[in-house]
């Protein structure tokens, strides 16, 4: 009983690095209508700051994580000045080709710059040492990760739905031109919204290396996971994000501890179910 | 419509790039004078994507044997002519190249093949065009029985499962939980160790096989560990998914649950060490070759590859399988007496007796194949990192497949 106590509260933990790791593509394909298979590009980027700091300049790991995000999202910003916001327009395959294409082209480059190597990410000891709540045996880094993505879901439910900043990108997103004619400069809103994205993507990759190893590969090995999470949970909605990643970590584990033949297999079974009967997922928004 | 008009535009294209390697190529094939000429060795890795590092060490290694040994055997001078393959999920690419090597840059001896899917699909191109083909790492046992050409010079799965199976049961490990990847590699590791270990008195009392990419080990190793066996064998595909494995081996308390890990030495490859950390502690592993290793065969190809990349730079066990393939190549040349046709090469590397880095090898004469020694080693601390530590030799181990 208390083997399966422990798995699930991993399989939650590990959740919560599926929620942190998908948020970005949530906002900036919900919120924006944009689809950024790049996403995945975006946490790589903060996956290598944060990997290049800790090993090579002895940054403490929290320190990292915060530049991770930061880099990151002037990056992002950079990226949707120059480039990104004249695809905004185009037909929704143009978007999914360019994209993919820049993921693509963000591999190459981290195959150049670092080499097609994984990147050791050695963590501080309080977050590798077991700790024991209530009878349940959890490492430190998986607690570290539930508590993250508790904090995260709560600041951007709160950012998007009881802001002003919020309201004026819904109602960008809705009605461009209305928003514009009321003087909500979009232009600016939709880099800040970019960059945010880009910012939380960073963070999560940050956050992945330390569990999913980094390499030149990573844009794309975790596209699937992360468009499952979105597309579970209903894409600009965080809510729905949160309550998917949590399902399709905690369902994961329960599945490949109970029958670990066919485990693996049932998310995407579920995943499949899903796209049947909620093709909006769980808390789509209609607009 | 469309598509069909399109596709002999590309293979035109195709074709004037192999008429222009041809070019570059034929030149070589032409013996200068009587007596003195040249052989080229084709050389098939992959050089670039994902495993482009793989390519790089067996290049590395083939550079080191010509740094030491000179180009020149007896009146043969051997050139390789390097093809890019890019990997395991590259389609016939593989083959192409390897016909483009033989029938435009006149190679007589092959090299290559880093994955099994590559070495198959030139196997039957081999026999028709009569080439020697030496397999330097793709390590499927039945590779060597699809071509009568082919001979491998790396190892074979089976050869390191056993190994530690047998190693296993006779130092008091009485139960064992395997985990291993559900692919083909997979499932050959788990026949073997089990094989091995249940051959020596061991049970393997569970198992479990997990998606080949899969990231989450937590579930698996809890169910391992209410089994109570006396050791784990783990076997996955290398790269981030082992870093991601091993790391929750440690997460999970495998060592505190009093049950030891026990995994192929491919697992634990030293360019993953730095990633594992003490994850690494206490871990047993079985391999064909180890940088530690002291013998005067070990030391010749450690300052020959130093010179080649470099002074600090760490030699993967690929490096070691590129050197010995050159090593083989050249000693089939001396034992044929400069005879380079197919049978005198085939029947010179039939049995051959080597002295390579990783220790004594031979070629089986049955089936050409290699035999070797191999090494269980431990995790442990060295210096400020971490390395496998040989600790005991296992001699002259054969592929227990064939």
């Amino acid at each position: 009983m208390s083997g399966l106590v422990s798995i699930l509260a991993d399989g939650i933990a590990y959740g919560m690095l599926l929620f942190l790791f998908s948020i970005g593509l949530s906002i900036t394909l919900g919120l924006m209508r944009f689809i950024n298979l790049a996403h995945g590009a975006f946490a790589m980027c903060g996956g290598y700051v944060a990997a290049t700091l800790l090993n090579l300049y002895g940054v403490p790991f929290l320190l990292t994580l915060p530049a991770a995000a930061i880099f990151t999202a002037l990056v992002g910003m950079a990226a949707e000045r120059s480039v990104i916001r004249h695809v905004y327009g185009m037909p929704e395959l143009q978007q999914v080709l360019f994209s993919i294409g820049l993921a693509f082209a963000a591999g190459a480059v981290a195959n150049i710059i670092f080499g097609p190597q994984q990147q050791p990410m050695i963590l501080p000891d309080w977050l590798t040492s077991r700790v024991d709540i209530l009878g349940v045996e959890i490492t430190g880094y998986r607690l570290f990760l539930m508590g993250f993505g508790l904090v995260a879901a709560g600041l951007l439910a709160a950012l998007f739905n009881f802001t002003l900043f919020g309201a004026r990108v819904r109602a960008a997103v809705d009605n461009r031109r209305a928003a514009e004619g009321i003087g909500i400069n979009v232009g600016r809103l939709f880099a800040i919204t970019f960059a945010l994205g880009a910012g939380f993507a960073g963070l999560g990759g940050a956050l992945a290396v330390g569990f999913l190893g980094l390499d030149p590969t990573f844009p794309l090995k975790y596209l699937v996971l992360v468009l499952m999470v979105v597309a579970i949970g209903g894409p600009g909605s965080i809510g729905g994000s949160f309550a998917a990643a949590i399902a399709l970590g905690a369902i994961d584990a329960v599945f490949k501890y109970f029958v670990p033949q066919v485990g693996g297999f049932v998310i995407y079974g579920l995943l499949v179910l899903m796209m049947l009967f909620f093709p909006r997922g769980l808390a789509g928004r209609t607009a | 419509m469309a598509r069909t008009e399109w596709h002999p535009g590309r293979v035109g294209r195709r074709t004037v790039l192999l008429g222009a390697s041809a070019a570059a190529g034929l030149p070589l094939a032409r013996p200068a004078i009587a007596q003195e000429r040249k052989l080229v060795v084709g050389v098939v890795l992959p050089l670039s994507g994902t495993f482009a590092d793989q390519g790089k060490n067996y290049e590395d290694g083939i550079k080191a044997f010509q740094k030491v040994n000179g180009t020149k055997v007896g009146n043969i001078t051997v050139e390789t002519v390097m093809r890019d393959d890019q990997g395991p999920a590259s389609g016939d690419l593989s083959r192409r190249m390897t016909q483009e090597l033989i029938q435009r840059s006149r190679a007589e001896i092959i090299l290559g093949y880093s994955f099994t899917p590559n070495a198959m699909s030139a196997a039957s191109l081999l026999t028709e065009a009569k080439r020697p083909a030496i397999i330097i790492n793709a390590a499927t046992s039945v590779i060597t029985e699809r071509s009568p050409y082919f001979t491998r010079i790396s190892m074979t799965l089976p050869q390191l499962s056993a190994s530690l199976g047998q190693w296993a049961a006779k130092s008091g490990i009485k139960t064992v939980y395997t985990i291993v990847s559900d692919y083909a590699p997979g499932l050959d590791a788990e026949t073997w160790f089990t094989k091995a270990f249940e051959a020596g008195g061991g049970k393997v009392i569970g198992g479990a096989r997990t998606p080949v990419s899969a990231m989450e080990y937590s579930p698996f190793l809890q169910r391992a560990i209410e089994a109570k066996p006396d050791a784990v064998f783990g076997f996955n595909p290398g790269g981030d998914v082992s870093v991601a494995f091993m790391k929750q081996t440690k997460e999970r308390g495998l060592t505190e649950a009093g049950i030891k890990l026990l995994v192929t030495g491919d697992v634990v490859d030293d360019n993953l060490v730095p990633a594992m950390g003490d994850a690494l502690d206490g871990v047993i592993s079985a391999l064909h070759y180890q940088v530690e290793l002291q013998n005067p065969a070990n030391q010749r190809f450690l300052s020959a590859f130093r010179e080649v990349a470099g002074a600090n730079a760490v030699p993967s066990y690929r490096t070691v399988q590129g050197y010995d393939g050159m090593a083989l190549i050249y000693h089939a040349l001396q034992a044929s007496g400069g005879k380079t046709d197919a049978e005198s090469i085939m029947n010179a590397i039939k049995g051959a007796r080597l002295d390579s880095p990783r220790g004594p090898i031979t070629i089986d004469p049955a089936t050409r194949d290699i035999v070797q020694n191999i090494y269980i080693r431990r995790g442990q601390r060295l210096g400020s990192g971490w390395a496998n530590i040989a600790f005991e030799t296992i001699e002259g181990v054969k592929d227990p497949a064939k």
